[in-house]
């Protein structure tokens, strides 16, 4: 997925403003904590969610894909193994 | 620096599949250079965990949004401004 603004739609556009929950303030943190350690930079960051399968990165939310890229980068730099996070949650 | 101000310039339509910040939506049309900003690290590397370096230069061009979108529906005079690299320009005639 990459590039999806200018597609056209007949979509309405959601404009209404929404409390951020604790995980979404959470995932920012976690991504500015990454960034200022040198570990994963914006562009990395953008380059993770573009390798989100198109479903998916339609159903998801904003700090969703955050999430999404954050793992699948640590995940290519060896800092996660992979399903190191599902195996913790017990899935 | 290759490109100044008030200079029409045209943004390769080439095919890229890493990452990259020119939106399909200009590519391959014709605007013009609004202003130089400077020069910065190159994000088409660093998504891919290198250092971004030699720097490039990175201008705001604008175009035409009928140009874009002919079926806009908005004030015919109105334009979109996009931050474009330099290795995506070509001299327009």
């Amino acid at each position: 997925m990459h590039d999806r603004g200018g597609w056209p739609t007949d979509a309405p556009i959601d404009r209404s403003e929404h409390e951020l929950a604790d995980w979404e303030l959470l995932t920012d943190a976690l991504v500015g904590a990454l960034g200022r350690q040198g570990v994963i930079n914006v562009d990395q960051l953008r380059r993770g969610i573009e390798s989100m399968p198109p479903n998916e990165y339609e159903r998801a939310s904003y700090y969703e894909r955050w999430l999404y890229s954050v793992e699948a980068i640590l995940t290519e730099k060896g800092v996660l193994a992979p399903g190191e996070l599902d195996a913790r949650l017990g899935r | 620096m290759k490109y100044r101000a008030g200079q029409r310039v045209r943004v390769a339509a080439r095919p890229h599949e890493g990452h990259h910040r020119t939106p399909g939506y200009v590519k391959g049309k014709t605007g013009s250079v609004e202003r130089v900003h400077a020069s910065f690290p190159n994000p088409e590397t660093r998504a891919y965990g290198r250092d971004g370096l030699p720097k490039q230069p990175l201008y705001l061009v604008g175009f035409a949004q009928r140009d874009l979108w002919p079926d806009s529906r908005g004030h015919p005079g109105d334009r979109i401004y996009v931050d474009v690299f330099e290795h995506w320009l070509e001299v327009a005639e």
